[in-house]
Parts: structure tokens; sequence; C-alpha cells
């Protein structure tokens, strides 16, 4: 019987390079030994991708794409098909968990120049990546036909007259008819279920392929191919399967528990996921109040919103994303890791994160007039990150770099550290509760706080220099 | 200065339901009391399914999520008439119903997920007296088509006006009749009847809560054992 297996297994393998594949993908691919805590996030981006195509594959079992249909097909899955509540709150918090690991792992990639010489191909195909997502997440989001969904939509693709001249043409063909209608949710349920997931996958595929050809960057920003031993392999590489196999489970687990925790007590995140207005049926004859996209499409809301022209807005939403495409010849140092760069782009790069997360928060608020005036600074600075990064980035001096590899704490010696803070923030306190009784209780600790705040803002304004 | 302030104050509002500006009174709603939900079932069925179907329950669902005999929820619950297997449809039609009161009453399957328990208690409570063509307002929904049902039970409130920057506003309402419930009865009456909104909003809540320890226990030891096996590995890398 053993026997029988193995020639089996030798059959297909003299008819597939399996095992070359293997080797040269996982067993004896070369990773940089240091990777931390940032780079769990690719991994995890494609554990969040097969999420979203399983129960994706699932919900189109009994989801129905028909304005008449469809709300409810929903409300059929999360009541009456078994499972099916969790299928769809896999699917919805899988759409945002993917925003947010992805954000991360592009975070990673600007923070450690991963997408510098010889990456630049990586990064091109990573925002390919990106852009098809947030086509895949429009798309998708249009299905539960609620109110959201609808007018968010309406919204969305009515920019597109504002270009001039072709504007209202090329918006009604999008549409297939004045309004959104079923014409559309029908073609958007084509790209959302098929088109835009089999560009995804190549792109991913390609993403890969790139990456391991010219091998991983990491934290110190050095090639580790500079230092080989007899064998050719780096010596600061260590083989991707099992290390990073085995690391990676780590990582998976502590995200699934995150994960689980919102699908099963949070699913809707306070509105932040699903939103609330979007339980109610799209009705083409009643706007809502507050029209607000989910939140990881807000800072680019909030930049569109923060421009007075509708045309030029919708200018500066599309260079908000494609002005990063271009981050790899925007930035002129020759230093990839945020480690050994001078304080000048530490601090743009902070300014830069600041911007992000303010932009997000501004685009879930209704257009006031302080929205609109934050929104502007903070787009400003958003662009300013990246339009005069040729000008400061030639002026930085840099840190000496290091030949091989360093050693940094890692996560598991962070522990402690955190069980100290945690004591020093609070206070056990005897409380006399009603019945006469006292119980040692912990409070927080004022005195504790700030010195722990104190130190904090220390280290980031050290961290920045 | 008023700027700042301004801009401070948004800086700490979060997305929350939309309330029209009034204060929300505090629903306390618990979808684990299976009494409260009965008796909000048999108030929403007495009170409101004559206008307001909720499409997205059967009886049967509700029997089996509160552990209640099937015939009990016929006898007791459902209108007369309806099977088990029947979703809460009303028996008014559409076309009377926007004749009647200009717009088509919503279904209230959802109601609580778009709106919120706090919105729902604060409305059903929040009807006064006024000219409009039903007899009554609402502070937190302006002008709504909704007559106030309830009035037998709650009585009739009166808008007690004050005047804020220069402008008329309701400052608070006064009980002018009695209903036949006692403010304190009436409080629970709504609560129930929110309770079993909220409940309808999404059947599956508490299955999903008592659910979620134990994938959460499971993933736990998923991660303990994970660490295990990456500490064993990487003894070799450093």
């Amino acid at each position: 019987m053993k026997a029988r297996m193995t020639s089996c297994g030798n059959w297909v393998l003299e008819r597939f390079p399996m095992s070359k594949l293997w080797n040269e993908h996982m067993a004896q691919y070369y990773a940089p030994k240091n990777f931390n805590f940032w780079y769990f996030f690719g991994s995890l981006a494609l554990l969040v991708l097969v999420n979203q195509l399983v129960t994706g594959i699932l919900l189109t079992m009994n989801y129905k794409p028909d304005a008449k249909l469809a709300f409810d097909s929903v409300e059929y899955i999360m009541r009456d098909v078994p499972w099916g509540w969790l299928v769809r709150y896999m699917h919805s918090t899988g759409a945002s968990a993917f925003f947010l690991v992805v954000y991360l792992h592009m975070f990673r990639g600007i923070m450690y120049g991963s997408f510098k010489q010889p990456r630049e191909l990586i990064w091109i195909f990573g925002m390919l990546i990106f852009f098809c997502l947030m086509a895949e997440a429009f798309t998708g989001y249009l299905l539960p036909w609620g109110q959201m969904s609808y007018w968010g939509a309406q919204v969305i693709i009515s920019l597109f007259s504002a270009i001039p001249i072709i504007g209202d043409d090329l918006s009604l063909w999008i549409r297939g008819d004045y309004v959104i209608a079923d014409a559309t949710l029908n073609r958007f349920f084509a790209f959302h279920v098929i088109a835009i997931p089999l560009v995804l996958l190549l792109l991913i595929f390609l993403h890969i392929v790139a990456l391991h050809e010219v091998g991983s960057n990491n934290p110190d920003g050095i090639e580790i191919k500079k230092h080989k031993d007899a064998n050719g392999i780096p010596l600061d590489g260590i083989a991707f399967h099992p290390y990073y196999t085995v690391k990676d489970l780590v990582g998976v687990g502590v995200f699934l528990f995150c994960f689980a925790s919102v699908i099963f007590y949070a699913p809707d995140m306070g509105g932040y996921f699903l939103e609330h207005a979007n339980f109610i049926p799209a009705d083409p004859l009643k706007t809502p109040e507050h029209i607000a996209p989910v939140w990881y499409f807000t800072p680019f809301y909030a930049i569109l919103r923060a421009v007075p022209d509708k045309f030029a807005g919708v200018i500066a939403m599309g260079a908000s994303v494609c002005v990063l495409f271009l981050l790899p010849w925007l930035d002129r140092s020759p230093i990839k890791s945020v480690r050994y760069r001078s304080g000048i782009y530490k601090k743009a790069l902070f300014l830069f994160v600041v911007s992000f997360v303010a932009l997000g928060y501004l685009g879930t608020q209704s257009a006031t007039e302080g929205v609109t005036t934050a929104s502007r600074i903070f787009s400003v600075i958003y662009f300013g990150f990246f339009l005069l990064m040729p000008i400061y980035t030639s002026w930085e001096k840099g840190k000496p770099i290091p030949e091989r590899l360093t050693e940094q704490g890692s996560l598991e010696e962070c522990i402690p550290k955190i069980v100290d803070t945690f004591n020093e923030v609070t206070v056990k306190k005897p409380i006399k509760a009603a019945d006469g009784t006292t119980a040692v209780k912990l409070r927080p600790n004022p005195s504790g706080i700030a010195s722990v705040l104190i130190r904090f803002l220390k280290r980031l304004k050290a961290s920045l220099d | 200065m008023k700027k700042n302030l301004s801009i401070i104050l948004l800086l700490l509002s979060f997305n929350v339901f939309a309330s029209g500006g009034v204060e929300l009174q505090d629903a306390d709603v618990d979808v684990s009391d299976s009494g409260s939900i009965q008796r909000g079932a048999k108030h929403y069925v007495d009170y409101c399914l004559g206008c307001h179907s909720a499409k997205h329950i059967r009886y049967k669902r509700i029997a089996m999520d509160l552990g209640v005999e099937e015939n009990k929820i016929l006898d007791n619950i459902a209108p007369v008439g309806a099977g088990i297997y029947d979703q809460m449809n009303t028996a008014m039609n559409g076309h009377d119903s926007s004749k009647w009161f200009g717009t088509q009453p919503p279904d209230l399957s959802l109601i609580a997920r778009s709106r919120g328990a706090d919105w729902l208690y604060t409305y059903l409570k929040s009807f006064y007296k006024d000219d409009a063509p039903t007899g009554t307002n609402n502070l937190v929904f302006e002008d709504v088509g909704m007559p106030n049902v309830l009035w037998k039970l709650q009585g009739i409130q009166a808008p007690v006006y004050e005047t804020v920057d220069g402008r008329e506003v309701i400052g608070k309402l006064v009980m002018e009749k009695a209903g036949t419930l006692s403010e304190k009865e009436f409080d629970k009456f709504v609560t129930d009847l929110v309770n079993f909104l909220v409940y309808i909003g999404e059947p599956v809540q508490l299955e999903r809560q008592s659910m979620g320890k134990y994938v959460l226990f499971f993933l736990f030891m998923f991660i303990v054992i994970a660490y295990l096996l990456k500490r064993e590995y990487w003894k070799d890398v450093h």
C-alpha cells in the first residue's frame, strides 16, 4: 500500500514541479530573521482574502441580485439560512478587517522603505491591489440594497458626472439607468463576485512572485543578500517555512481572536462596520439626512469634500490615491528604514499618519463649517507629505546604517513592561461595600497615569528626532 | 474661541444614532428576558401590527427562541387566524395606508437596528398634543404621520414652551390627562415593546453572544499552542 502511494506521488512529481515550487517559495525562501509586529499583516491579508472568497461564495448561494429581492434576501440569510448570520457577519466584518490589515501593511511598507529600489514593482502591484480592493468594496456595498448602499453609490457615481463634456454620459453608462436601479445592482453584482476578484487574484499572484524574486525587505532596510554563507544562503536569513509559518500562525490566532470578538459581540461595530441606515431598504425617493461612506473610505471622502469645486474635489480624491503610486520616485533618500532616517522624515511621517486618521474621522461627520476647515488643513498636510517629499528627503543626512541585521526587543519581552505599566497606572484601594464589608479593588491611579503619559510623550518626541 | 471649542466638541462626538437634537432616554432593555419579550410581542400585536408588519420574523421563530410552546404563541400572542409558520404580516394594505397617513407605515423588523433602542423608547414616550392632522406631534420625530396609538394607556401630554436664544422651543412635556397606566407601568410597557423590537431586529443575537465565549476560548487555546510551537522552532534562530 505504501509503495503504491509513493509511486502515485512520484507520478505527479515527475510531471509537476511541486517540490521545486515548495522549496523556492517556502522551505528555501530565505526571509530576514528580524521581522517584527508589522510583518504579520501580509499573511493576514491573504487570510482575510480567503475568508472573503469562501464566505462570499456561500452568500451568493442565497443572495438575489434584484432590486425587489436583494434587501429581503439578505435578511433571509440572516434569519432563515442555517449559519447564514455567521457567514454574513464574517463577510461584512472581513471587509473592514481587509482594509485595516491592508492599511497597516501599506504603512509598514512606507515606514521601512519597502517600496524602494529594487522593490518598486512590488509596490506598484500592491497599489493596484489596493485599487481593486476599493472597487470591490464599493461594488459590494451596494448589494445589501439598504439606504446607505443606495445613496452612497448615488453620490459616488454622480461624481463622474462632474467630469466636463463626457461626465453625464459616463455616469449614465456606469449606472445603466438615470438613477441607481436594478441594472446597476446587477452589473455591480457581476463586478463584485467575478470580474474584480479575478483581477485581484492575478495581482496578488504577481505581487508575491515579484516579492520572491527580490526577497523581503526588513525593519533595518538593508539587503540580507549582501552577506551569504558558503552555500549561498543569506547569513541573516531564515527559511520561510517553518520559521515564519509557525510565527504567522500566532499572528493568525491573535487576529482571529479579535475578528471573532467583533463578529460575536459587536458585528455592526456601533455603526462603523454596518451602518445603521443600511437596515432601511433602499428608497429612491427619500434621501438620508447624512450620507457617509464606511470608515475605510472616509479619509478620501473628507478630501473630496474639502475642495469647494466638485470637479476639483474629484481630482483631489483621485490624486490622493494615485499619489501613492509615485512614492518610489518621490522619496529621494537612499536610506530605506525609518530607523536610520533623519528627524525631518520621521516628523513628516508622523504628521501624515495624524492627517490620515483625522481625515478618516472627519469623513464620518456631516460637513459643518468646522469639519470642512479641519478637512482642508489635514488635506494640505496629506498632500504635503507626498508632494514636498522630493525636497525634504534630499535634505536628509540620516544615521549610520549597520552592515548586518540588528535584534530589537521582541513582543514577548514587552509583556513584563506592560505588566509594570499596568501596576503603575492602577492602585489597590480598600473599598467599603454597602453591606459594610471591605474589599480591595483596583482603581486608576492619577499620578501613575500622569507619569506614564509624560514618559510616553517624551519617548514619542525622542523617536521623532 | 467659540470656533475652537466647537471643533473640540466635534472631535468628541461619535457616530451614534441620529436623535434630532433631543436627548434620548435610556431604554433598559434585556433581550435575555423572555417574559419581557413575550409581553412586548403581545403589545406589538395589539397596538402596532394593525399598521406595521414585521415580515422578517415568523411566529414559529418567536416560539423557538423564547422556548414557548407553539400553540401558546398562537393562542396568546398571534392574531386570530395566523398560522405558526406565518410572518408577522399586517392586515392593512399599502394603498389604503398611504391614502390615510400620507405614507406607508414602515415594516418594523429592523427598526431597532436602524434607530436604536433608546430612540424607539424615547419616541414612543414623546408624543404631545398638537394641531397636526393626527392631533399629536412628536419631540424626536417632528410632524410624524403616526398618531399616538398608546394615548389611552399613557394619557395626553402637552408641551411647555420656553424661549432659548429668542426662539420658542419645547422645554418639557407635562401630563394633561392621565391614562389608564401609571407612569411607571407605562415605562415598563414601552420597555417590553422596545425589547421585542430589539429582539426581532436580530433574533440570533442571544445565540451569537452565548456562542462567542466558546469560540474565543478555543482561539485563546489556539494562540497558546501556536505560541509554544513558535517558541520551540525559534530556539535555533536566536
